[in-house]
């Protein structure tokens, strides 16, 4: 152990301590420092005095200032409600075909269904609502269960072979895979189904099974019917690409994709908001 | 008596890994999932070879009649190892950092493999860097550390080497586990239950082996370097042991079930990672800088008061913080209350030891000139000053409901794992190899001053990403419009953030490359290479003249 001495550069005495050649001042603590820490403390105190801060053996302790997160999350939630009360109310009640015909209404349900649809839909459909493989585009007007501000609003309450009794319901069958095709007659069928999307009348005998096989739902031009769900093959617009691969994979298995419904989970002027805010998207009939 | 103790060290040993290898054997012969199958493996193959190595060691000193060591030297082959596995595994974590940072980007990067997704990358980039490389950073310099300022040999033949290689195998064991899926998604602590029980044990034997050569001390005070790193060890092993609590399916089987549920399983969960970077990143690694500070400035400390004071004061406090990391969830008004608070006092406590680093330099400034060493060191000081002072800040309530969940929290984590913990560890790195090696000096000091800029740029590049990327983020998400509806998706944040990942790769990607000087530098320097060159910084007439 070494003895206390003054250092050179500093003029400040070492402790005496030394370890491995390291040596100690012993330099009071910074004023700067001990205040700033003091200060911090003496808030720290005040918070706990105003706010809820210390556990008790059943209780805690509240606070003069009387906080409570879930109050003024309530609270606020309740503002919000109340806020825009008016406007709910009034779309709650109101048919979903008359609110377009609502300047005030129709412009509260536009934002109000922007913002659900960000929040509930755009994970599938897209922010854009252009869709993805197997989620259609909301923005064009080939609409497979109706375009209808009605037709929409009842595909989002209740979805499409979502397990609700009053959902949209439609299979398209595996060809192929129920035995009502065989593999060659499902080529065929795909090419034809491709020469309906360009507007040819294609070969007579794949019309011929096009007749017998497809167009009870498809309808004998190929227009679709969107009282079953049928999508209109005319179009060049696919919901699961336009490949023949493709085309060929849904004949052979068939589809059935899902949508949920939203009865549960949505209020109904929510629901309506959606309804009108995808309707307004450009394709709307 | 010496020898004595040594013999009985030797056969605890020897019927410990003995042990081991039989649980282990009969472990994997009855394994009913094959992850616990090839730890149990793995393990017993690792006690296989500790048993060899250590009978070849114990066989040649009989055969030489010599102890098997001699304690009148320090044991500096064990912090020999120890550089070596600290760069490799720096390596290996930055390196593993910047692939999921170009993930984010670029999402294709994960290769569509389960193995390589970034759910099971993240956490190994996580322990990658503060597990294997912090936690051999640590191991390595405090066994340094605590020989020289103690006078004496570290204590044990056999312990310490048990502590260093015994924890790589618990790298090995969750760094697998993670890849292949086995977790108990608890952050930091995602390792399961028998990989805990291993880690447990190598610490036990670490805390023994570092108390019994503080008690074997020749100085008459306990320098405090060493006051940080007993911290550190110990509250490391109360949060490891807490929060791992949890009852396995079976003996046989990987999978277990936490013993906390729910809001209590929340405050336990982030307890131990708030004080795992308090106790592990923070305490551990201010126990290197207040050795290599001032071995490196050849100053005194500032201040022997300030060091007792933030000390105990950083002890008490950072304990209580951790609720800060559940403001607005289902925890109580009132434990929110606290870890606000506790926060805000600890903003001192934590300057105290950047005070006590940076005024340290007071009569030896000159030196950041001309010692890349001493500067990296230095800015590592001044990051840290940063992040804690950026901590607390997040730490209030009303700066929390904007930062929280957002890459602000990334960023700052950054501030502090890249700009502290990674320089202050490079700078002791780069300091003791040399020293280690006998040799006269590193291969290359321009090298070093290329790491350090690289780095610094990278850091810079990386946490001002973050804080653009962050800020913006949080107020998306909170954006209204007219009529108070939300004004954007969560998706569309995401988009607006891809520049910002970009930059942040690009900082991770210059943070690695200075890494790579480092580990070339440093393999140089073991080879016994020097670089004839001139300084960076220096008066250069005269080394010119001294060359030619």
């Amino acid at each position: 152990m070494t003895r206390p001495e003054i250092d050179k550069f500093t003029g400040t005495e070492t402790t005496g301590h030394e370890w491995d050649g390291i040596r100690e001042l012993n330099t009071p603590l910074p004023r700067w420092w001990l205040w700033t820490y003091v200060a911090c403390c003496i808030w720290a105190f005040g918070y706990w005095v105003a706010m809820p801060a210390w556990p008790l053996v059943s209780s805690y302790t509240h606070g003069v200032l009387g906080y409570s997160q879930r109050a003024v999350v309530a609270a606020d939630l309740a503002a919000a409600r109340l806020d825009r009360a008016p406007q709910t109310e009034r779309l709650a009640a109101m048919p979903v075909g008359a609110i377009e015909a609502n300047p005030e209404l129709f412009g509260f349900a536009l934002a109000a269904g922007r913002s659900a649809y960000l929040v509930n839909c755009a994970q599938c459909h897209g922010t854009g609502a252009a869709g993805a493989r197997g989620y259609p585009n909301l923005n064009d007007d080939d609409w497979i269960w109706g375009g209808t501000p009605e037709a929409i609003e009842q595909t989002i309450r209740f979805g499409i072979r979502s397990g609700h009794p009053q959902a949209r319901d439609s299979a398209m069958p595996g060809f192929v895979a129920d035995g009502q095709l065989t593999e060659l007659q499902a080529r065929q069928m795909a090419n034809h189904v491709l020469d309906l999307a360009q507007g040819n009348a294609g070969q007579p005998a794949s019309a011929k099974l096009y007749a017998e096989t497809c167009a009870a739902c498809h309808g004998d031009q190929g227009q679709g019917d969107p009282k079953v769900g049928a999508p209109r093959l005319t179009d060049r617009i696919w919901l699961y690409g336009d490949t023949r691969e493709s085309i060929l994979a849904t004949l052979t298995n068939g589809r059935r994709g899902v949508m949920p419904g939203w009865q549960d989970r949505l209020d109904d002027a929510t629901i309506k908001q959606l309804a009108v805010y995808i309707h307004s998207l450009g394709g709307g009939k | 008596m010496k020898s004595r103790r040594s013999g009985a060290e030797a056969a605890f040993w020897a019927l410990f890994l003995g042990l081991i290898v039989v649980v282990g054997a009969y472990i994997s012969e009855r394994a009913q999932d094959a992850m616990i199958g090839v730890h149990a493996s793995m393990v017993t193959i690792g006690a296989l070879l500790a048993l060899f190595a250590g009978f070849t060691v114990w066989f040649d000193a009989r055969r030489d009649h010599r102890p098997i060591v001699d304690s009148s030297v320090y044991n500096d082959a064990i912090v020999k190892w120890g550089v070596i596995l600290s760069v490799i595994w720096g390596l290996v974590g930055f390196l593993v950092g910047l692939y999921i940072a170009l993930q984010l980007a670029f999402p294709q990067l994960n290769l569509d493999l389960p193995w390589t997704t970034f759910g099971r990358i993240r956490p190994l980039h996580t322990s990658a860097v503060i597990f294997a490389f912090g936690g051999t950073v640590l191991i390595t310099t405090s066994f340094h550390v605590v020989q020289r300022t103690s006078g004496v040999r570290l204590a044990g033949t056999f312990s310490p080497w048990f502590v260093l290689f015994g924890y790589q195998m618990f790298i090995l064991l969750a760094a697998t586990s993670y890849v292949f899926g086995v977790t108990q998604t608890k952050e930091y602590a995602e390792p399961e239950w028998f990989t805990d029980i291993w880690l447990t044990l190598v610490w036990v034997a670490y805390l023994l082996v570092f108390l019994e050569t503080i008690r074997r001390r020749r100085e008459p005070h306990i320098y405090v370097a060493n006051w940080f790193y007993l911290a550190f060890i110990l509250t490391v092993a109360v949060l490891h042991i807490v929060n791992n609590l949890a009852l396995p399916v079976s003996l046989f089987d990987s999978h277990s079930y936490q013993v906390f549920a729910g809001v209590q399983d929340a405050m336990v969960q982030w307890w131990y990672a708030h004080n795992a970077v308090g106790f592990f990143l923070t305490a551990g690694f201010l126990g290197i800088m207040y050795y290599f500070v001032p071995k490196r400035a050849e100053r005194p400390i500032y201040s022997y008061r300030l060091s007792i004071v933030h000390f105990w004061s950083l002890i008490f406090l950072y304990i209580w913080a951790g609720p800060h990391h559940l403001h607005y969830t289902a925890l109580p008004d009132w434990a929110q209350t606290l870890g606000m608070t506790f926060s805000i006092m600890l903003w001192m406590a934590s300057w105290g030891g950047m005070i006590n680093g940076l005024m340290t330099l007071s009569g030896a400034w000159d030196k950041l000139r001309t010692d890349p060493v001493l500067r990296l060191l230095v800015v590592a000081v001044a990051f840290y000053g940063m992040s804690t002072f950026e901590g607390p800040m997040m730490s209030i309530k009303a700066v929390n409901a904007l930062s929280h969940y957002t890459d602000w929290t990334i960023g700052h984590v950054h501030s502090g794992a890249l700009g502290w913990v990674g320089f202050v560890s490079f700078g002791a790195l780069y300091h003791l190899t040399p020293v280690l090696w006998k040799r006269e000096r590193l291969y290359s000091l321009r090298l070093v001053e290329w790491h350090f800029w690289i780095a610094s740029l990278g850091i810079l590049l990386y946490i001002t990403a973050m804080w653009v990327s962050g800020i913006m983020q949080g107020l998306m998400w909170r954006a209204y419009n007219s009529l108070g509806f939300l004004e954007y998706s969560f998706v569309e944040t995401v988009a607006a953030m891809e520049p910002f990942y970009l930059i942040r790769a690009f900082g991770g990607l210059l943070y690695l490359a200075g890494a790579g000087l480092m580990a070339f530098n440093i393999l140089q320097t073991i080879r016994g290479q020097v670089r004839e060159e001139r300084p960076m910084f220096a008066a250069p007439t005269a080394s010119v003249g001294a060359r030619a």
